[in-house]
């Protein structure tokens, strides 16, 4: 009997120190629009922070502490964002947030994780999440600046210096519209037409009629699908020679798809994750993209989007402030804010206090060019 | 001049796809008094069902024929199923009934089709004809045609047939045409197939142009019905005349003013007339009913 209880006590004994030998889990939130009308945003960031985090778990965690992640719904809307991420703060007591998706849901949960000190990372792109920097909140998505920056960039080498912007009139063709017009100066360029269409505008001939009276070097379209498309072929029927750039809005092959001949010759900004396998070898994100790449198509059977590498390079940036600060939420923030070099999906990270992005256009956007229905990487 | 030449093309072509979307709102007005809300969803499941059927590769003739048979039986089932039930309900009541199926519709493509638009190839070429300065697309052409030839066909049937007379009764007198021995009914559910057949025509013609997205009917909707007022809602050669003028109307703002106001361009017409001439312009006053 004695030794029957001596046996199961030093079992027991084991049993508990196996656990303390794996550490106190790390408990953190994830909040995307996984359904909704920006479903396809939140679906392909849930699904790579599911894939990620098993995958650091299976390779014995951060520091020997297992992660756990608490994912919730906000079906995109702001209401039902400030909800669950009061859940998840007061309920769930997570270290630290991923998400929201959408620019206007990160904006609302904002004031709610500034009032009870829990980092926040964002995977939207709206610059108005990190300007003016809020000490809790952190962005992985690239801001429209970048984009124009790149561009821009573009235009400088080749000479263009009179251009011509037509932008959507939706909150993400009004960004780029405010940033195309801010960042012209630097580059020494002239915006010599500024035109808008709507979201679901059928003819934009009537606009681009304008812009070519004043000739401009090139055009800019900021929009998302269908409406870049209508003005891609809208050109061709104007028989207009310029130069046409796109914003990152439309990189997808659905694009291609709906343009059709109208698309070649286009050049965008884009993610290098659509270009992967062009990038040259010595560039240092090339191996962790074809990597994700991999992976997320073994595990979905779909090509990830760029929507996932956001939520990749949030838990990226968690990942590494986990393993220095432990489980408090002060460091972690600390040690989010003093991230350098981190080599993510959409760029090479280097936080700052004043910078909650840590992106720049070197390495956040490559510029593509339309060829033959596919994307070729200007070098 | 080349440009305004310009500005002209690219408003008949718009004003060509809402005059048919303001023909289907006059037909169902005509024959019950409602404001069909939904009829803006005509439209795109035309422009769906054509971008599903060019998918399988199907003849184009078919591929139209069928989008446009399946929207008129859509039709005919919205009346069954959701207006003829409550036909003895205010008309107020028989509107929102169609918003709310408008939403449903929209909820329902959505499911079946997905968010993305869907590319539907050319049925004619894309060269660009160039005329006097000014270009067209020959696909705009069609569009012109195609709703001019519609236009006809329907002013015919109004005019010719037994049948389109006995619509025009019901319209003008419904008591009166069921004390001449009318059957009212077979010619409301008529009435919703003919105006579901129409817009599907608009959505079948346009979706080279424009792409078919799920939610691509509401903005269509609502510049046709502001085409509607603006003609009459109870004339269908106003309703048309209406849609044009409102996509001419629309081109020369965002030319001559600024496009931003493009689309208030519309709305403000829309509430123009209904404030100074709410029977529209070449709309008959219609005598107060009880």
């Amino acid at each position: 009997m004695k030794k029957w209880f001596l046996i199961l006590s030093v079992g027991l004994f084991l049993l508990a120190s196996a656990s303390i030998w794996a550490g106190e889990p790390y408990r953190i939130g994830g909040l995307f629009s996984v359904t909704g009308p920006t479903s396809f945003i939140g679906e392909p960031e849930r699904n790579t922070l599911v894939m990620l985090v098993e995958e650091i778990n299976k390779a014995g965690g951060i520091n020997g502490h297992p992660i756990e992640v608490i994912i919730y719904d906000t079906e995109g809307e702001e209401t039902n964002a400030v909800k669950k991420i009061t859940k998840l703060i007061v309920h769930d007591k997570v270290l630290a947030v991923i998400g929201p998706s959408r620019t206007g849901t990160t904006l609302a949960v904002i004031p709610f994780v500034e009032r009870y000190k829990v980092p926040l990372i964002s995977c939207a792109a709206g610059i108005k999440i990190v300007e003016p920097v809020k000490p809790w909140v952190f962005k992985t998505a690239q801001s429209d600046r970048l984009a124009v920056k790149k561009i821009y960039s573009y235009c400088q080498k080749h000479d263009f210096k009179k251009i011509a912007i037509i932008t959507v009139s939706n909150g993400f063709g009004q960004s780029g519209r405010e940033q195309l017009k801010a960042l012209a100066p630097q580059y020494g360029i002239e915006i010599v037409a500024d035109e808008l269409f709507g979201p679901k505008d059928v003819d934009m001939t009537a606009q681009l009629t304008k812009i070519r009276a004043k000739n401009p070097d090139a055009v800019v379209c900021w929009g998302t699908n269908p409406g870049p498309a209508i003005v891609a072929k809208n050109m061709k029927q104007l028989g207009m020679k310029q130069q046409l750039f796109m914003s990152h809005g439309v990189a997808s092959k659905k694009f291609i798809a709906l343009a059709g001949e109208a698309a070649e010759g286009i050049i965008l900004p884009a993610g290098k994750i659509l270009v992967a396998d062009q990038l040259p070898d010595n560039d240092p994100q090339k191996k962790l993209l074809l990597d994700y790449i991999a992976k997320y198509k073994a595990r979905y059977g779909e090509e990830p989007s760029a929507f996932g590498g956001h939520a990749y390079d949030a838990m990226l940036l968690l990942k590494y402030a986990l393993a220095k600060a432990g489980a408090d939420r002060a460091k972690i923030r600390e040690a989010l804010e003093n991230a350098r070099g981190i080599v993510g999906i959409h760029g090479i990270f280097n936080m700052s206090p004043k910078d909650h992005n840590g992106l720049d256009e070197k390495t956040a956007f490559v510029l593509v060019r339309i060829e033959n229905g596919d994307w070729k990487l200007i070098k | 001049m080349e440009e305004i030449l310009q500005y002209l093309f690219s408003g008949l072509t718009s004003g060509a796809i809402y005059a048919l979307i303001a023909l289907g709102f006059t037909i169902i007005y005509n024959a019950t008094e409602v404001i069909n809300f939904a009829q803006g969803e005509f439209v795109m499941l035309g422009a769906m069902l054509t971008a599903t059927f060019c998918g399988l590769n199907l003849p184009l003739p078919l591929a139209f024929a069928l989008a446009i048979l399946i929207t008129a039986l859509a039709g005919i089932l919205i009346e069954r199923l959701a207006i003829y039930p409550a036909r003895k309900a205010s008309p107020i009541t028989l509107i929102i009934i169609t918003i709310g199926l408008s939403i449903l519709i929209k909820g329902l493509a959505m499911f079946i089709w997905g968010k993305d638009p869907l590319p539907v190839p050319a049925f004619v070429g894309e060269r660009p004809i160039s005329v006097l300065g000014a270009t067209i697309i020959p696909q705009s052409i069609l569009v012109l045609a195609t709703a001019l030839i519609a236009v006809l066909t329907l002013e015919a049937f109004f005019k010719k047939t037994l049948t389109g007379k006995a619509m025009r009764a019901c319209a003008a007198n419904r008591l009166a045409a069921r004390l001449l021995g009318i059957k009212v009914e077979p010619l409301v559910l008529l009435a919703f197939a003919l105006s579901a057949a129409v817009s599907a025509l608009a959505g079948v013609i346009i979706s080279p142009i424009t792409f078919a997205t799920y939610d691509m009917g509401t903005m269509l909707g609502l510049k046709g019905f502001s085409a509607a007022v603006l003609g009459g809602l109870t004339s269908s050669s106003g309703a048309v005349l209406g849609g044009f003028i409102l996509g001419i109307l629309e081109a020369l703002a965002a030319g001559f003013l600024s496009s931003a106001y493009k689309d208030a361009a519309a709305f403000i017409i829309l509430i123009l007339m209904l404030f100074v001439k709410p029977e529209g312009l070449f709309g008959t006053k219609e005598a107060k009913k009880l």
